[in-house]
């Protein structure tokens, strides 16, 4: 296990970076397109020039190359050799390594058990699926049993069923190894599922590290707000379980149904773009849908937000403007909203 | 379904060759002299190979071919994995590269015939430069595509500089390089047989010009036969060997 710490750490992208992370530990580094994330896994790598400190257990790494740092660093791309098949892919490192045939057969073997891609030993990427080459890539980054993991955004190619059992099979391997590791994403719903914690980068600055509860109820400033969207926060009154894990607030005069994991609920939060629009109601009976009227709007650059009464509630929505013209949306205008359950968020 | 293709493929050239016996045999052609039957240029084919004539020049231009592209090759590949590698290579021999790749192979024929005589040395030093400057060009063009991020891979694996050039660039560059022998094998045939016409007293393409000095014009196809032939095979020959080494993963 080690610990990763960053201290001004400066390029032509990333601006005066501060930033620890315990022994363990899985960060998220999440933020706009752009905003520095693969630079500063690069930068941990030794891909790229920097300049300031950092330090693998209190240790300084700056002068050390990057094929001695023992980053494992599995890219966005996956950039698996393609004139290799699965097994010399998985080996490679270890080839480097110059340990015995025996040796690396087994620890190869391994770890294609491990991954449960055994079948897939001789066959070469183009002949893999995403979610395979996924497993792949993996493998060969765990091979030379790194100190540290850098994941760039490995999912991003993958289908969404594939994504979600990849994500659980990642964290739960990361706990087992317990590798310190800084996972990339702009996706928020994987940044929450996956990270011990959240830092939020945008154009090349650290705007602000939190666990995610307090990432998305305290959002640090507008550059955060913008990127993870400006949060409905309810205060709620009473709480009441209903089944497993779900439960039903009363917020005001309205009650909402929410996912539920114990303990007391005091406030409740959903971004905007968790709030769907119509302007009629679904012929189907909807959990969390409320009628309420138009009562302010902000014209942002291409979206246009607008707040909407509910009962004693006022809640941000946010649409697209040409969508908006087209519902024919304007001040006063009666609208039904239906609250996205799985994006609501409780503290 | 492959022996169908192979019918499709063959019967263009069966009526090619019969229409050419059958135009020549039947004088359609006013002076039959200069256009002779396909027999009798298999005919004199055979001659020239039980005489030994044929066989003798043949094996002279076979093997100022295969040394001097052997070694063109060899020098090409190594020049340009040295310019594709290292930049600072690169930005020194760039400029003199490029100045000197367009002049054709047989531009040098004056030169060197006055700095290295009328000799073995010449026509091999053609071939030598007919194969050398291509090959740079298709072995920088090979390791500059390689994905960059290839090589970062390798490097946080572990993997030295030299063990990256190895196991990953150059075998990734395997398909460029590959073009580039493969269209100056072919080139080198068409460079001796010119260079043999010119300025060699042996050799198929010396045997072209005696040909042409006796009117001969059934050894003339004959020469002009083998000379395809030796094209085909050896683009053939590269071609087989970069289907061997590079298809599994391409």
């Amino acid at each position: 296990m080690t610990a990763i710490e960053l201290k001004n750490i400066s390029n032509s992208i990333c601006q005066g970076i501060n930033l620890k992370i315990s022994e363990g530990e899985l960060l998220v580094l999440t933020g706009p397109t752009g905003a520095g994330k693969t630079t500063l896994l690069n930068i941990i790598a030794g891909l790229v020039d920097y300049s300031g400190s950092i330090f693998f257990d209190s240790k300084p790494i700056n002068a050390i190359p990057p094929q001695k740092r023992g980053v494992g660093y599995l890219f966005q791309d996956l950039a698996l050799f393609p004139h290799l098949n699965v097994y010399a892919n998985i080996a490679y490192g270890l080839n480097t390594e110059r340990k015995s045939l025996k040796k690396v057969e087994e620890k190869v073997d391994s770890l294609l058990k491990l991954m449960n891609i055994e079948h897939l030993r001789d066959r070469y990427p183009k002949n893999l699926s995403g979610g395979e080459k996924q497993k792949v890539a993996l493998s060969r980054t765990l091979a030379i049993s790194p100190r540290i993991l850098l994941l760039d955004e490995p999912f991003s190619n993958i289908d969404l069923r594939t994504r979600k059992y990849l994500r659980i099979e990642l964290r739960s391997l990361q706990k087992r190894l317990s590798i310190t590791t800084i996972f990339v994403t702009h996706n928020l719903i994987e940044a929450e599922e996956m990270g011990d914690r959240i830092a939020v980068l945008c154009k090349g600055k650290l705007e602000q590290v939190a666990s995610s509860k307090e990432l998305f109820f305290n959002p640090q400033n507008e550059q955060v707000i913008d990127f993870i969207g400006r949060p409905n926060i309810l205060k709620c009154d009473s709480c009441r379980m209903l089944r497993g894990e779900v439960a039903e607030v009363k917020c005001g005069e309205i009650s909402i149904i929410i996912p539920y994991e114990g303990g007391k609920i005091n406030k409740i939060l959903i971004s905007p773009r968790d709030v769907y629009v119509s302007t009629m109601k679904p012929s189907t009976s909807v959990m969390n849908g409320y009628w309420g009227t138009i009562i302010k709007l902000i014209p942002l650059a291409s979206i246009m937000r607008f707040q909407v009464k509910i009962k004693d509630n006022i809640l941000l929505a946010e649409l697209p403007k040409d969508l908006f013209r087209e519902f024919g949306l304007k001040l006063g205008k009666k609208v039904f909203i239906i609250l996205k359950f799985r994006g609501i968020r409780v503290c | 379904m492959n022996r169908l293709k192979f019918g499709w493929g063959i019967l263009p050239v069966a009526i090619f060759l019969a229409i050419w016996e059958g135009v020549s045999r039947l004088n359609l052609i006013p002076g039959h002299f200069f256009f002779p039957p396909l027999s009798t240029v298999m005919q004199e084919f055979y001659y020239l190979i039980a005489n030994g004539v044929l066989t003798d020049n043949f094996l002279r231009s076979l093997v100022r071919v295969l040394i001097g592209f052997s070694a063109g090759s060899v020098a090409g590949i190594g020049m340009g994995i040295m310019m594709g590698y290292k930049k600072t290579v690169n930005k020194a021999l760039y400029p003199i590269i490029s100045l000197l790749y367009p002049i054709p192979a047989l531009g040098w024929l004056p030169i060197l015939m006055l700095w290295v005589g009328i000799g073995e040395i010449l026509p091999i030093m053609i071939i030598f430069i007919c194969s050398f400057f291509p090959v740079i060009y298709n072995t920088i063009t090979g390791i500059e595509s390689v994905d960059k991020k290839l090589i970062k891979a390798a490097k946080t694996l572990g993997a030295s500089d030299r063990h990256i050039l190895y196991t990953v660039i150059l075998p990734l560059a395997l398909p460029n390089i590959f073009t580039g022998l493969r269209l100056e094998a072919g080139m080198a045939w068409r460079v001796i047989i010119a260079a043999e016409m010119v300025a060699i007293p042996t050799g198929i393409g010396a045997l072209l010009m005696r040909a042409e000095s006796l009117i001969r014009v059934d050894i003339i196809i004959v020469c002009l036969m083998v000379l395809s032939a030796m094209c085909f095979l050896f683009e053939r020959f590269f071609l087989c060997l970069e289907l061997k080494l590079t298809q599994k993963w391409r």
